[in-house]
């Protein structure tokens, strides 16, 4: 579905990525993990096309991503950021109308007849209807990470793009976001591409992992190919345990205190 | 949606209709409101005809010729400021930003008293060559402004008050300079320093009204872009918005909207600021009311602060600009205290 082949992104004299080769396939939900600094939000801004290349080309479909106007781009992937969606003061039910924007022609008619179904839907699988009205700048950051989700659900995108959106959420959030994720990719058949830190999250929805290091490709495969102690050990310079976990046999990380 | 702008849209041109009426009525001959609502309606077409005078004839003298193009010229000046006004709010995210704070108020009265110095402002295109030329020097200082703000890739808010601020003392200082050099025009050029409407007869209003439309129609066709960039210029464009292509345009529209104000009745301060916010308080942040209705309420401020400025102490006029500052840089001040405590409450 996307085909990533040699790509490069250089910001003046700083290589932030390396010829990249990578394909992704239609329905996969894989993840992009490494340390800081490796390359993977520079990836993540080629790929939802608000940054141009230095060199490569990245085709969705067969298209050059640079081909489609940013409508097109928008109709086909959303992206759900690491910071969610400014504090604005419009309520949540305006919020996710906005996500219906790339589908609007210039008198602000949707092409698709029943939004209002589309937005209800959302809304119950999200459980936001008690927010509906409430404005955004006044709900919690778990809150409104929600609700980020849910505009991305009314954009109807193939393609979604997370940028470790997990990082600013408690554990019950962090699994709550997963599983609204993980449900709506069976339900719709998504293809869905994770920028995660959390190890240990990308082992337990993730499909394949893409390891970078210092914007160069240091291995993709399953989570269970990836995430060796080898691996995880010259990648992040950590000295880690894998353990598997035991409901379901993926391979888990633990630090080792060293003094 | 419709319903909402139907009902605030509807109580502002209810009230900017009374304010027309009031207005027209105010001055150094006292009308009555009948008189002067049976005049407007005479002039209309069609109903018009099924009026017959009962007035005094001279009192249509000054309605037609003296105070309502007067009165007309003012709303459509306090519009276009107040339009322009949200948006640049709207485009720079930042409800400080306004024609005057940024500069290019005063860009495009430099423009103009150039042209008035050298006694140019009917050469090359006839009437259209002082707006024109204002939207030159407007979008120049416009371009400048940005330029020293910028920090990295982002604007600041401090930075782009103080380079404003900066920008605005030295053209200031430029038409200062002008009108001290000039003997004969002096009046004139103080005219774009300080803002006014009087003396200003039919044409100026013909000029203008094309130039707000255009203007007016485009921002707020852009209204539901806005919104969504007031989400995040990143989010705006995942969510299919053409960032930069929407910045540009309505930054070149608002200052188009701006320099034409200016060319008509000169520098007026703080309507772009005031206007647009006190609609945000009341009507919310969405760009598809704020645009139309800070031109209904542009028109109405701006009918208002002229009646004071030529009535209060008649025969004597206070400029325009002044009246408008009374209101507005304290208000101003107000915002940028209040702008600071929230900043405080942020960090503490």
């Amino acid at each position: 579905m996307i085909e990533v082949s040699g790509v490069g992104k250089q910001y003046g004299d700083i290589t932030a990525l390396n010829r990249l080769d990578w394909a992704i396939g239609e329905g996969e939900w894989w993840g992009i993990i490494g340390p800081n600094g490796s390359g993977k939000s520079t990836l993540m801004r080629l790929l939802s096309g608000v940054e141009q290349l230095s060199e490569g080309a990245i085709t969705i479909r067969g298209v050059n991503i640079a081909d489609y106007s940013r409508k097109q781009l928008s109709r086909m992937m959303a992206v759900l950021q690491q910071e969610g969606i400014a504090p604005v003061h419009y309520p949540v039910r305006e919020v996710l109308e906005m996500g219906r924007y790339p589908y609007l022609d210039w008198l602000g008619r949707d092409s698709k007849d029943d939004v209002d179904t589309l937005i209800e839907g959302i809304m119950d699988k999200l459980e936001l209807h008690d927010l509906a009205e409430r404005p955004l700048d006044e709900l919690s950051g778990g809150q409104r990470q929600r609700v980020a989700l849910g505009q991305v659900m009314a954009q109807e995108p193939q393609i979604l793009l997370l940028d470790e959106p997990t990082t600013f959420l408690d554990i019950h959030y962090q699994q709550q976001f997963m599983e609204l994720v993980a449900k709506w990719r069976k339900e719709a058949g998504i293809t869905v591409i994770a920028v995660l830190h959390d190890l240990n999250l990308a082992a337990l929805y993730c499909d394949k992992l893409l390891v970078l290091r210092d914007g160069r490709a240091v291995g993709s495969g399953t989570p269970a190919e990836m995430l060796t102690a080898e691996r995880i050990g010259y990648v992040y310079e950590v000295d880690p345990v894998v353990v598997a976990h035991p409901s379901n046999g993926v391979p888990q990380i633990l630090l080792t205190r060293q003094v | 949606m419709s319903k909402k702008l139907a009902g605030y849209g509807g109580i502002g041109i209810v009230l900017l209709v009374l304010t027309l009426l009031i207005c027209l009525g105010i001055g150094s001959v006292a009308l009555p409101v009948k008189d002067i609502a049976l005049i407007v309606l005479h002039r209309l077409p069609w109903i018009g005809d099924a009026i017959h005078p009962t007035w005094n004839p001279s009192f249509e003298q000054i309605i037609i010729k003296v105070r309502l193009p007067r009165v007309l010229l003012g709303m459509l000046v306090g519009a276009a400021l107040a339009v322009a006004g949200s948006g640049f709010q709207g485009v720079l995210r930042n409800p400080l930003a306004d024609p005057f704070t940024l500069g290019v108020s005063s860009g495009s009265a430099v423009g103009a008293s150039i042209l008035i110095y050298f006694g140019m402002q009917y050469s090359l295109i006839g009437a259209w060559t002082l707006p024109a030329l204002a939207f030159v020097t407007g979008s120049v200082t416009l371009w400048g402004v940005m330029a020293l703000a910028r920090e990295g890739g982002k604007i600041p808010t401090n930075s782009l008050i103080l380079s404003g601020v900066v920008m605005q003392s030295f053209l200031g200082a430029i038409v200062s300079f002008l009108t001290a050099m000039s003997k004969q025009t002096v009046n004139e050029i103080l005219y774009w320093t300080m803002g006014s409407l009087s003396l200003r007869g039919w044409s100026y209003t013909a000029i203008l009204l094309p130039y707000f439309l255009v203007g007016f129609l485009f921002i707020w066709s852009r209204a539901r872009s806005l919104n969504l960039l007031s989400l995040g210029e990143r989010q705006a464009a995942h969510l299919g918005v053409n960032v930069e292509g929407l910045k540009m345009m309505v930054l070149l529209v608002s200052t188009l909207l701006t320099a034409a104000a200016v060319s008509m009745a000169g520098v007026i301060g703080f309507v772009g600021l005031v206007i647009p916010h006190v609609i945000r308080l009341i009507a919310g942040p969405d760009y598809r009311y704020i645009v139309p209705l800070s031109a209904i309420g542009g028109g109405i401020f701006m009918v208002w602060a002229d009646t004071l400025a030529r009535s209060v102490l008649a025969p004597t006029e206070i400029p325009l600009g002044v009246v408008t500052a009374f209101v507005g840089a304290p208000f101003f001040g107000y915002l940028l205290y209040r702008n600071k405590k929230q900043r405080r409450g942020i960090s503490s």
